[in-house]
């Protein structure tokens, strides 16, 4: 691949550029008339994977809010790529789990979640969504935490979790995709491992 | 309209029954048997005028049940509370969903979680909890969940 | 923990009673945009036209009133934040309210004036979102983040006093919890003078479009006997013209000397409800106008126990949500924990009427209704 002279110009001959976080994976190595970019294949659809995750229409309760003023102008989602919030699984990446999942509820939330397409990933927001939160004693009809439906891989603490902790948590699950730590990932390259 | 008028009014319209007013508003005890007769006499009387039943629930007493009905009205600004003991194996009172039609809902929401019967009403059954809780009746004081119960 | 479980039930998604030959079964939600909460409707059609609408609740039913039975008396205040979260002030208000019948605490002046302030920016805020919501219903997304915009300005202003944005525990039985923060009132009168603009502007953006106005009049009409029959409250009950804002008629805190209209429409169909609403944007501005220059020195809470007891009885208290009327009937045993706790909420039975007024239209009707009704379904499961 070719890169622009001006980056090349900057560092010394084949140093690998400062990479950021969301920046192109790979190593720019310089030959006359630009430049090569060397990078994994893993690692690039990993890139793309994370800055494009879309996140299913998914609020039981308050923390719903909470996820709706993440979406307005105020504190936007789609700088990071949550552009569009799908109505359907089938489309969705990401399933942020806002508000409490009661045991009715909780066969909806597994069917949802079977229907949506690999690779997906589920963020737990609040603290009922983590372990049952303030409904934990003495509720006969609660789930004590949503991972007792589906797995999740973020967990964002908080009765509802500010919308700044919100974003936190989506750009930690984006730097969790890149570095091939989730589920699936784990589970493609050791395929005869039991996954946590 | 005030208390006393609505008690004085109550007096005449159902000479049997013994409302006391000690409380912020009229409290009337009443048996379950003829509550469907009654509570349309409430209703429709140009007097008290108690067209709008504004909370419908059901305590657990240990040894019996109670209803409590609340009646506000759309005219005035008095309430009345009606209370109908129920026998704690068997408790049944006559629906009135056809005089209020708000009590479809409510009835249901008792029968799901005391199992108190409303004969008379359209459709009695479950609403809010899922499958299979017919019987369980979570809100009475002798529900056991060891799971999820904790007893503080 | 999840072990690749399979599903051991399924959702309920067979009609109760099955319908007439032609006639279709859909469900609508209980994940759905346009639901707003948790609400599974079962709709029979007859092609687009509603014959029934069959709602199934407790999807996010938290067993709140079983809950409340073993915690204190300050503490199940808080749980009334989660039910209806929109009005969140409102709801522990009537909880404070209700625990100071049973004690018979009188609250200082002061608190009275701040818990009345932070009710109408309350109101004004969940009117707000559902102004936003129901036109990004009807079809509408630019209003979203514009009434996004205004709720911000609300929790900035919650925030800095009460400590958080939308599950604000700042009630307590006596008052309220911290004092006031000096910057509140001068926050206060630089939104009023902001959103008094604003709302003209909507009124041009969305009640004047002629395609918002066709979806919305003449749809899911009810009548004023039908709105009393059902215990409609709220602003669904008083664009029927039944006067029923509890402000008024049982007036609680200091409501009984301040100068606001209450609200009412003849039309008893969508428009009505929508701008019934609207207008009392400018009612709540209009409050809030009368006493953030007012607000009298002293005490922000009277002096309660720190272990409440309430005596043997029964104990109502009711005011006017952004919904409609909650209610709070407290039994108690003489004990620390309630005996019986029941909420009276205003969504459940607003939402009893829907299959009366949704009977005969299309499903694009039915829309329209919901957002008009304006549920939060937590409040109507509890």
């Amino acid at each position: 691949m070719l890169t622009d002279d001006a980056a090349i110009e900057k560092q010394p001959a084949g140093s690998p550029p400062a990479a950021g976080p969301g920046s192109f994976p790979g190593q720019v190595h310089p030959v006359p008339g630009g430049g090569i970019l060397v990078s994994k294949l893993d690692e690039v659809i990993n890139w793309a994977r994370s800055n494009s995750l879309w996140p299913l229409v998914f609020g039981t309760s308050c923390c719903a809010i909470e996820m709706m003023s993440t979406a307005s102008a105020k504190y936007d989602w789609s700088r990071f790529g949550f552009e569009v919030a799908r109505a359907t699984p089938r489309q969705a990446d990401v399933i942020i789990i806002a508000g409490t999942i009661v045991n009715k509820m909780a066969p909806v939330l597994k069917r949802l979640y079977d229907q949506m397409a690999e690779p997906k990933y589920v963020i737990a927001m609040g603290a009922c969504a983590t372990s049952g939160g303030p409904f934990f004693y003495n509720t006969y009809s609660v789930v004590k935490g949503a991972d007792h439906v589906i797995p999740v891989d973020v967990y964002i603490a908080g009765c509802p979790p500010r919308p700044e902790a919100l974003l936190h948590a989506m750009i930690t699950l984006q730097e969790k995709i890149r570095s091939g730590l989730t589920r699936e990932q784990i589970r493609m390259e050791k395929p005869d491992q039991p996954t946590p | 309209m005030n208390k006393d008028t609505l008690i004085t009014r109550l007096r005449e319209l159902l000479p049997a029954a013994t409302p006391e007013g000690s409380g912020e508003w009229a409290v009337l005890p009443l048996p379950g048997g003829e509550w469907h007769a009654w509570a349309g006499r409430l209703r429709d009387d140009a007097v008290l005028q108690l067209d709008y039943l504004f909370c419908l629930t059901c305590v657990d007493w240990k040894t019996r049940l109670t209803m409590v009905y609340h009646l506000g009205s759309s005219r005035h600004n008095e309430a009345l509370v009606i209370k109908i003991d129920l026998d704690r194996e068997q408790p049944s009172v006559p629906s009135v969903s056809d005089i209020w039609r708000t009590a479809e809902f409510h009835e249901r929401e008792v029968y799901e979680l005391f199992g108190v019967d409303f004969p008379g009403h359209p459709d009695l059954r479950l609403l809010i909890l899922p499958e299979g809780w017919e019987g369980k009746n979570p809100l009475r004081k002798d529900f056991e969940d060891p799971v999820n119960m904790i007893k503080l | 923990m999840y072990r690749e479980t399979q599903i051991v039930e399924p959702p309920l998604t067979e009609a109760s009673r099955p319908g007439a030959s032609g006639e279709l079964v859909i469900n609508v939600g209980p994940q759905h945009p346009s639901t707003h909460g948790v609400l599974h409707l079962l709709i029979t059609l007859d092609g687009e036209t509603i014959r029934r609408v069959d709602p199934h609740l407790g999807y996010i039913h938290r067993s709140i009133e079983k809950m409340c039975e073993s915690l204190s008396y300050r503490q199940f205040i808080y749980t009334t934040s989660r039910m209806d979260y929109l009005s969140a002030h409102i709801n522990n208000h009537a909880c404070a309210l209700c625990v100071e019948k049973g004690l018979q605490v009188e609250v200082p002046p002061r608190a009275q004036v701040i818990r009345v302030l932070m009710d109408e920016l309350t109101r004004i805020a969940s009117h707000c979102l559902w102004w936003g919501a129901m036109a990004m219903d009807v079809g509408a997304l630019t209003p979203f983040f514009l009434a996004f915009r205004e709720r911000e300005m609300i929790n900035d202003i919650m925030e800095e006093t009460c400590g958080a944005r939308l599950t604000m525990n700042y009630m307590v039985p006596g008052g309220v919890m911290f004092d006031l923060h000096p910057e509140f009132p001068r926050r206060v009168r630089a939104f009023i003078r902001h959103f008094r603009d604003r709302i003209d502007e909507y009124d041009e953006l969305v009640t004047g479009n002629v395609i918002f106005q066709n979806r919305l009049k003449g749809v899911g009409r009810l009548s004023a006997a039908d709105a009393i029959s059902y215990g409609c409250s709220g602003p669904v009950a008083r664009a029927s013209g039944v006067s029923c804002d509890l402000r008024k008629r049982a007036p609680y805190e200091v409501y009984g000397r301040l100068q606001f209209d209450e609200v009412l429409e003849e039309g008893g169909d969508c428009f009505a409800r929508y701008l019934v609403r609207v207008r009392e944007l400018r009612q709540s501005l209009s409050i809030l106008e009368q006493l953030i220059d007012q607000i009298p020195e002293g005490d922000f809470q009277a002096k309660t126990k720190a272990v409440l007891k309430l005596p043997k009885g029964e104990f109502y208290s009711r005011v006017e949500t952004a919904r409609g009327e909650f209610g709070v009937y407290i039994v108690s045993e003489g004990g620390t924990t309630p005996y019986r706790i029941k909420f009276r909420s205003p969504g459940f039975s607003n939402l009893s009427a829907l299959d009366h007024m949704a009977r005969g239209g299309k499903i694009g009707d039915l829309i329209a209704i919901m957002g008009t009704l304006d549920l939060v379904i937590p409040d109507i499961d509890r």
